[in-house]
């Protein structure tokens, strides 16, 4: 068991609280650098979209895990930023212009997904999420013109001022870059007031009003960094596939971006890239298992869907805090070794609340 | 018997002085000039939620400095005149002044950083963050970084948070939190979230403090805990208190003045021991003389002659 003596205040804001999150951290950043070198190229493939996932996923958190809003209609806001930046790169535009212009486009989107919002909640918001989803899937499929429409479109290879990123470990380092500097973005916002009043808004939005949050403003902040990161993944997603179509960003995806963080643990950035990683090497599994599988069960059309919906409804059930949550339980077993008890981690019951105010 | 807490380092010097003084009521700060100040005045406030008439035409003032406590029957419209002053709900007539403000102008979460803070009946804090946490939410309206430094965290936002964590762990020591300030609000007795909710608003650095029911729920103990301690954020802080509370011990204890309500309307209002010996009030509480009586007649009959209902009905 670790015992940090506290000295100062500035300790409690560190990102890293003691020298084994250096550590680990440390290691983790190497391996990741070191990748392209120790794993052949079709996981080094899969590692970038782990990592593209990621960003998609870090925003949802911030939307669903730490603002309390769910939002059933993500893959819109992927969508959004994909084809600003296949229509952009495609006219020409440098990589990072046409970024940050996908980003901004899918905030806009966000902003106005996040009006009604400030309205409804739990699984109303969730509809409203989901319809604007379908409005914008139709947008990309009729908006022939500019979006291709159902045929799809072609992305031309990212161009930083002129350096082409023609290699899969160029664009690996790309995400990677990316990735880190969006997870310490949030890691920042979330230890700053702005961080906490999204905190307080998922707990208890009365008293977030109460002191003196503005609930109407953060909401719809919430919503637009969120969709600024989905934009984003969306646009190094749309040059990972360098072929984009309406039906990639369709109710399913969105049910998968839900899926990923519920299963990584809401509430926790760590949740993102766990459910990033568990999202990805899912169907790797499976597809390596098949083999081993009796063959009417292995062949079967929907063993993927099946097993993705078992998984979920097991984390419902068993593990609601998720794959991070079954970490720290894990963790804590070993540092309380032999004081663990089983309900340690038990959520209690919360008192009367007094939500008949609204 | 609590020891005497040393004072807040953010309280006004005059509040601070009066401590040394045998009754702070009479130190400079509370003089008599400014006793009659009125920081909050309600004037004829109404509201009416469909046919039910919540609150009907009350009026009253709390003075600069003082303890101001409603009291009043369960549905007496008590926690809704809390509402209409933190602005969760709008009055259908009348108004409220604050500091020569009209408070039915602001917006909800403006009146934060007027300097008016609350707590709830049934607490509520952010239960899946820390202590710390929740008292540094307190600290939110005066936070003034952009979203941009926040993302950096830049020089700026850390300075702030170190200054927000100073004013932060002040209240922690002025109430005694030190023990819990990182546990999880989730898994914290009832007595010791009551105290955190107090806390979470004395970190806003008040004026005036909405303190709804502060007893309810605590034990003997914890209630005599809490009676000390709204003394002391009068006394010691300078904040005016407006509470809603049912326990008369310590509506006496704390006290200056009490308006006394029942069915949205003013019974009376004066002192603990006037409110407590007016007839109306008693009236309320308890039902009145000819009530307990007619009831009284009303079983002997029934018992004496053995055929209760029918004798019943003609009796009523």
């Amino acid at each position: 068991m670790r015992f940090i003596f506290k000295t100062d205040y500035g300790q409690d804001l560190r990102l890293a609280k003691h020298g084994g999150h250096v550590l680990w951290y440390g290691v983790l950043v190497l391996l990741l650098v070191g990748a392209p070198w120790i794993v052949p190229e079709y996981w080094l493939a899969q590692l970038t979209f782990i990592l593209i996932y990621s960003i998609v996923g870090l925003g949802l958190m911030v939307l669903a895990g730490f603002t309390g809003l769910f939002s059933i209609g993500h893959a819109a806001f992927v969508g959004v930023g994909a084809y600003t930046q296949a229509v952009l790169t495609n006219m020409g535009v440098p990589f990072p212009i046409a970024l940050v212009a996908a980003g901004a486009l899918s905030a806009a989107v966000g902003v106005v997904v996040g009006l009604p919002a400030l309205r409804v909640k739990g699984i109303y918001l969730g509809i409203a999420t989901l319809s604007v989803a379908f409005i914008v899937q139709e947008i990309l499929a009729r908006w022939e013109s500019v979006t291709g429409g159902n045929a799809g479109i072609h992305v031309k290879q990212p161009d930083l001022f002129g350096w082409k990123l023609t290699t899969g470990n160029e664009f690996y380092f790309l995400c990677l870059f990316i990735t880190v500097v969006a997870t310490l973005a949030i890691l920042n916002l979330m230890r700053s007031p702005t961080g906490r009043a999204f905190v307080a808004i998922r707990d208890s939005e009365i008293s977030a009003q109460s002191m003196g949050i503005h609930l109407a403003r953060y909401k719809t902040l919430s919503f637009a960094i969120s969709a600024t990161l989905a934009g984003i993944g969306g646009a190094l997603y749309a040059h990972k596939l360098s072929f984009i179509s309406p039906d990639q960003f369709d109710i399913l995806q969105s049910i998968d971006l839900l899926l990923m963080v519920v299963v990584g643990g809401l509430g926790f950035v760590h949740g993102a890239f766990l459910g990033a990683i568990f999202l990805i090497s899912m169907p790797q599994l499976i597809n390596l298992s098949k083999g081993y599988l009796p063959e009417a069960v292995g062949q079967a059309p929907g063993l993927q869907s099946f097993v993705y919906g078992a998984v979920l409804i097991a984390f419902v059930l068993f593990e609601p805090l998720g794959l991070y949550g079954r970490w720290l339980k894990v963790r804590t077993y070993f540092e309380l070794f032999p004081f663990y008890r089983k309900g340690l981690f038990k959520r209690q019951k919360s008192f009367q609340k007094s939500d008949r105010l609204k | 018997m609590r020891l005497r807490r040393f004072p807040l380092k953010g309280a006004q010097p005059a509040a601070r002085q009066s401590r040394f003084r045998g009754c702070p009521r009479k130190g400079t700060f509370f003089g008599a000039a400014h006793m009659t100040d009125a920081l909050l005045s309600a004037r004829n406030l109404s509201v009416r939620f469909g046919g039910v008439l919540a609150v009907n035409n009350v009026s009253f003032d709390v003075k600069q400095g003082e303890c101001f406590t409603l009291i009043g029957p369960n549905g007496a419209g008590k926690t809704t005149v809390f509402n209409l002053i933190s602005r969760i709900y709008t009055p259908t007539t009348g108004e409220i002044d604050y500091e020569g403000k009209k408070l039915t102008d602001q917006p909800p979460h403006k009146i934060a950083s007027l300097g008016i803070a609350r707590t709830f009946q049934n607490i509520e804090l952010f239960e899946h963050a820390t202590v710390l946490h929740n008292l540094l939410i307190g600290r939110h309206t005066h936070h003034a970084s952009s979203l941009w430094s926040e993302m950096l965290f830049t020089r700026k936002t850390r300075d702030a948070e170190i200054q927000a964590r100073r004013k932060v762990e002040e209240v922690i020591d002025f109430l005694d939190l030190q023990h819990h300030r990182d546990s999880f609000v989730a898994g914290l007795p009832y007595g010791v979230r009551k105290v955190v909710e107090l806390a979470r608003a004395l970190c806003t650095e008040p004026k005036l403090l909405l303190l709804d029911e502060p007893s309810s729920g605590l034990n003997v103990e914890e209630t005599e805990d809490m009676a000390f301690w709204i003394q002391d954020i009068k006394h010691e802080l300078g904040i005016t208190v407006l509470m809603v509370e049912h326990d008369m011990t310590l509506v006496s204890k704390v006290s200056d003045r009490v308006l006394a309500m029942n069915q949205g309307e003013v019974l009376a209002m004066g002192t603990p021991r006037e409110v407590q010996n007016d007839p109306g009030v008693i009236e309320a509480y308890l039902g009145s003389v000819d009530d307990v009586s007619s009831l009284r007649r009303d079983i002997d009959t029934s018992l004496r002659t053995g055929a209760g209902s029918r004798k019943t009905e003609t009796a009523t």
